[in-house]
C-alpha cells in the first residue's frame, strides 16, 4: 500500500502523483515508440487506429465525460476535419498546417453546433446534435465538386517540405506525436481552472452558475474544444484510410464513438484510449472466435451488432463506469486487501423529476 | 390537386412518424428514458406480421392481435429484465441502453438465415386497392393508417383521461416518488407502459410494412420519429401525432419542391428551427429546477 504525504498544494494538480506513474507511463511510451519495430506491420496499422480514434475519444469525453453534453453527431466534426485534410493536402499544403486548419475549422462548426447547446438540455441537445449529423453527412454527399460526393475522394500521402511520409512507420509515428501531445494538453486543461469549470458544469449547473462560471461561455468552449480534437482525429483518419466516403460519418459512426466513451469509462481520460482499443480489438476478436462457433452463428451477417448490442447493455448494467472504472475498482481492491468494501463505488440513485434537472 | 395529393402521402408518412414518436412519448412520461430502440420495436413488429401471415398462415386479424399481444409481452420482459435494474441513474445510460438493444434487435433478426438479410412484403388483404375521389387517387394503405392512428389516439387518450390505469400511469408521470408513496406500483405500471409503447410500435410496423418493405434496417425510421417527438413537445401525446403530421407533410412537400436530397434532411431541418425558436416543443411543459 502506497501513502502519499502532502507536503505542497502543488502536489494536488501535478500530473504523475507519484514515481510508479512516472515509471510505468515512461514504460508504455517507450513501448509505444518501439513498436513499429516489434509488432507486425498489421498490428502496426491497427495500434495507429486505436491512438486515432484516441484523440476523436479524448474530444468526445471532454464534452460528454467532463463537461456532461452528450452528442449523438460527432461523425460530423470528424467528417468536416477528415475533408478538410482531405481537401488541403491535395491542394498541396503540408499537411501539419493543413492539419491545424482541419481542427479549425472543426472548432467554429462545433461553436456553430455549441450555441443552441446553451439552451438545450439533456435529450433535446442529444437530439439537436443528432439531426446536425444528418444534415453534414447529406451536405458530404451533395457538395460534389469539394468532396466528391457519394463516389469517395482519394486523399494524398501526408507530405511537408518534400519529405513525404508514406510508410505506415513514418505515419504512426505521426499519429503518437499527435496523440500524445492531445493527451498532454487535454490533461493540462483539466487541471486547470478552465477544466474544473467543465467538471462543475457536469455536476450542477445551477450551483456552477452561482459559484460564477460563465455557463454560455464554458459550454460553448467545451463544444469547440471537443470538435477541435474530433477534427484532429479526422484529419488523421483522412491520411490512414487514404479514401473519403460520406458513409463514413454517418450516424453509426456517432454511435460507435458515444461506445467509446461509454465502454471506455465516462469522466476519465484513460477511458478514451481503452475504448478505442475496445472498439479496435473487438472486430478482431470477433473474426477470430467465428470460426470456432458453429456455422449458423458464426458466418451470420448480423453477428456484429449482436455483440456490440449486448457488450453495451452488460456494461451499462454490471459496469457503468466503464473499463477504466473496472481497473479502479481492482485497484483499490488491491491496495485496501483486504479491507475493500461492496459499496465504495455506488452511485447515488435519482428518482424525482427535480432531482433530475441538473 | 398535386399539393392535396402530396399533403395526403404526408400526412400518411406523418402518421407512422407521429406512431412511433407516441413509443417514445409514453416511455419518456412514464418512467423519463428516451428509448433509442422504439423503431427497432417496430421492425419487430413488422416481422413478427410477416411470420404469421406468411410462415404460420394465421388469417389477417389474428396475425394482427397475435404480434400486437406478442410485442407487448416482449416489451414487458425487456422492461424487466434490463430497463428496471437501472432505473434512477443517469438518463444517459438507459439511453446508451436502448442504443444497445437496437443493435441487438436488429442484429438478431439479420442473423435469421435465409430471411433476415432480404427484403420481404407483407400481404395484407387491402393491398393495391385504391379509391379516386374527385381527383385524388386514395391508396387503401395510406387510408388505414390515417383511420387507425385517429382511432388508436382516441382509445390512448379515453385511456388515460377516464381509466384507474391511465390515471395512476399518470400520477407516476409527473412524480415518481409521490405516485409510488399513494400506493400506485409504479414498477409495475413502467412495465405496463413499456408494453403499451412496444405495441403501439408493432401496429406502426403493421401499418407501415405495406407502404415499404419489411427488411432489417426499417427501424432507422425511428431516428426521423425523434424530430416528430421534439416537435411536438418530448412529453406530450398530442404532440407527438401532430409533430409527426408535421414532419410527414414537410417531407413530402420538400420531397417535390425541393431539390434532391432536402427530402431526407427536412426532419433535421425542422427540428433544429424548433429547437432554437421554442426549445420545448409545440405542446412542451417548462421544467426547471427549484432550489
Amino acid at each position: 500500500m502506497r501513502f502519499i504525504f502532502k507536503t505542497d498544494y502543488d502536489q494536488d494538480i501535478r500530473l504523475a502523483k507519484h514515481g510508479g506513474q512516472v515509471f510505468w507511463y515512461t514504460a508504455l511510451l517507450a513501448l509505444l515508440l518501439a513498436a513499429p519495430w516489434i509488432v507486425p506491420e498489421y498490428w502496426l496499422a491497427q495500434l495507429t487506429f486505436v491512438l486515432i480514434y484516441g484523440i476523436v475519444g479524448l474530444g468526445l469525453m471532454l464534452l460528454a465525460g467532463f463537461t456532461g453534453q452528450f452528442s449523438m453527431g460527432h461523425a460530423a466534426f470528424l467528417g468536416v476535419g477528415a475533408y478538410t485534410q482531405g481537401v488541403l493536402t491535395n491542394l498541396g499544403l503540408p499537411f501539419p498546417i493543413a492539419m491545424l486548419c482541419a481542427a479549425g475549422l472543426a472548432a467554429s462548426v462545433g461553436i456553430v453546433v455549441g450555441l443552441p447547446a446553451l439552451r438545450l438540455k439533456g435529450i433535446y441537445l442529444g437530439i439537436a446534435t443528432l439531426a446536425f449529423g444528418f444534415i453534414v453527412e447529406e451536405v458530404f454527399a451533395r457538395w460534389e465538386k469539394l468532396t466528391g460526393g457519394n463516389a469517395g475522394m482519394h486523399v494524398k500521402a501526408p507530405e511537408i517540405f518534400g519529405w513525404k511520409v508514406d510508410s505506415s512507420e513514418g505515419f504512426y509515428f505521426v499519429c503518437l506525436v499527435t496523440a500524445v501531445l492531445v493527451t498532454l494538453g487535454v490533461l493540462n486543461l483539466l487541471r486547470s481552472s478552465t477544466g474544473r469549470a467543465f467538471v462543475a458544469i457536469r455536476d450542477s449547473e445551477i450551483s456552477a452558475q452561482s459559484m460564477g462560471i460563465h455557463l454560455a461561455r464554458y459550454k460553448t468552449l467545451s463544444f469547440a474544444l471537443s470538435a477541435a480534437l474530433a477534427g484532429l482525429g479526422g484529419a488523421l483518419y483522412a491520411h490512414k484510410l487514404q479514401f473519403l466516403s460520406p458513409d463514413q460519418f454517418s450516424i453509426i459512426q456517432s454511435i460507435d464513438l458515444l461506445l467509446l466513451v461509454v465502454i471506455g469509462g465516462l469522466g476519465s481520460v484513460h477511458g478514451a484510449f481503452l475504448g478505442a482499443i475496445f472498439l479496435i480489438a473487438m472486430p478482431q476478436i470477433i473474426a477470430i472466435v467465428k470460426d470456432y462457433l458453429p456455422a449458423a452463428i458464426g458466418q451470420a451477417p448480423g453477428l456484429q451488432a449482436v455483440v456490440y448490442g449486448a457488450v453495451l447493455i452488460l456494461f451499462v448494467l454490471f459496469e457503468p463506469l466503464g473499463l477504466y472504472g473496472r481497473w479502479l475498482k481492482i485497484r483499490t481492491w488491491l491496495q485496501l486487501f483486504p479491507f475493500y468494501r461492496k459499496g465504495m463505488f455506488k452511485r447515488q440513485k435519482s428518482f424525482q423529476k427535480s432531482d433530475r434537472l441538473k | 390537386m398535386q399539393f392535396l395529393q402530396l399533403v395526403i402521402s404526408g400526412i400518411a408518412q406523418g402518421c407512422i412518424y407521429g406512431l412511433i414518436a407516441l413509443g417514445f412519448v409514453l416511455i419518456y412520461k412514464a418512467t423519463e428514458t428516451v428509448s433509442f430502440a422504439q423503431g427497432e420495436l417496430m421492425m419487430l413488429g413488422a416481422f413478427c406480421g410477416l411470420a404469421g401471415l406468411t410462415m404460420l398462415g394465421f388469417p389477417f386479424w389474428l396475425t394482427v392481435i397475435a404480434s400486437i399481444a406478442a410485442m407487448a409481452l416482449m416489451g414487458v420482459v425487456t422492461e424487466r429484465v434490463v430497463i428496471r435494474p437501472i432505473l434512477g441513474q443517469p438518463a444517459f445510460s438507459i439511453v446508451m441502453l436502448t442504443i444497445g438493444l437496437g443493435y441487438v434487435g436488429r442484429g438478431l433478426i439479420t442473423m435469421i438465415p435465409g430471411i433476415g438479410t432480404e427484403t420481404h412484403t407483407l400481404p395484407v388483404p387491402y393491398k393495391d386497392v385504391a379509391w379516386n375521389v374527385g381527383g385524388l387517387v386514395l391508396s387503401a394503405e395510406q387510408v388505414v393508417i390515417i383511420a387507425v392512428t385517429a382511432l388508436l389516439c382516441l382509445g390512448l387518450y379515453a385511456m388515460f383521461k377516464y381509466s384507474k390505469l391511465g390515471i395512476a400511469m399518470q400520477a407516476s408521470s409527473q412524480n415518481q416518488l409521490a405516485a409510488y408513496y399513494m400506493g400506485i406500483p409504479v414498477k409495475r405500471l413502467n412495465g405496463l407502459v413499456w408494453g403499451l409503447a412496444a405495441a403501439v410500435a408493432a401496429i406502426a410496423g403493421l401499418l407501415l410494412a405495406p407502404i415499404t418493405f419489411v427488411h432489417a434496417n426499417m427501424g432507422f425510421i425511428g431516428l426521423k420519429a425523434f424530430p416528430a417527438a421534439v416537435v411536438g413537445g418530448f412529453g406530450s401525446l398530442p404532440g407527438a401525432i401532430v409533430g409527426g403530421l408535421i414532419i410527414g407533410i414537410v417531407e413530402s412537400l420538400s420531397g417535390f419542391y425541393l431539390p434532391e436530397g432536402f427530402k431526407d434532411i427536412a426532419a433535421y431541418v425542422v427540428v433544429l428551427i424548433m429547437l432554437m425558436v421554442k426549445p420545448n416543443g409545440l405542446f412542451g411543459e417548462k421544467l426547471r429546477k427549484k432550489v
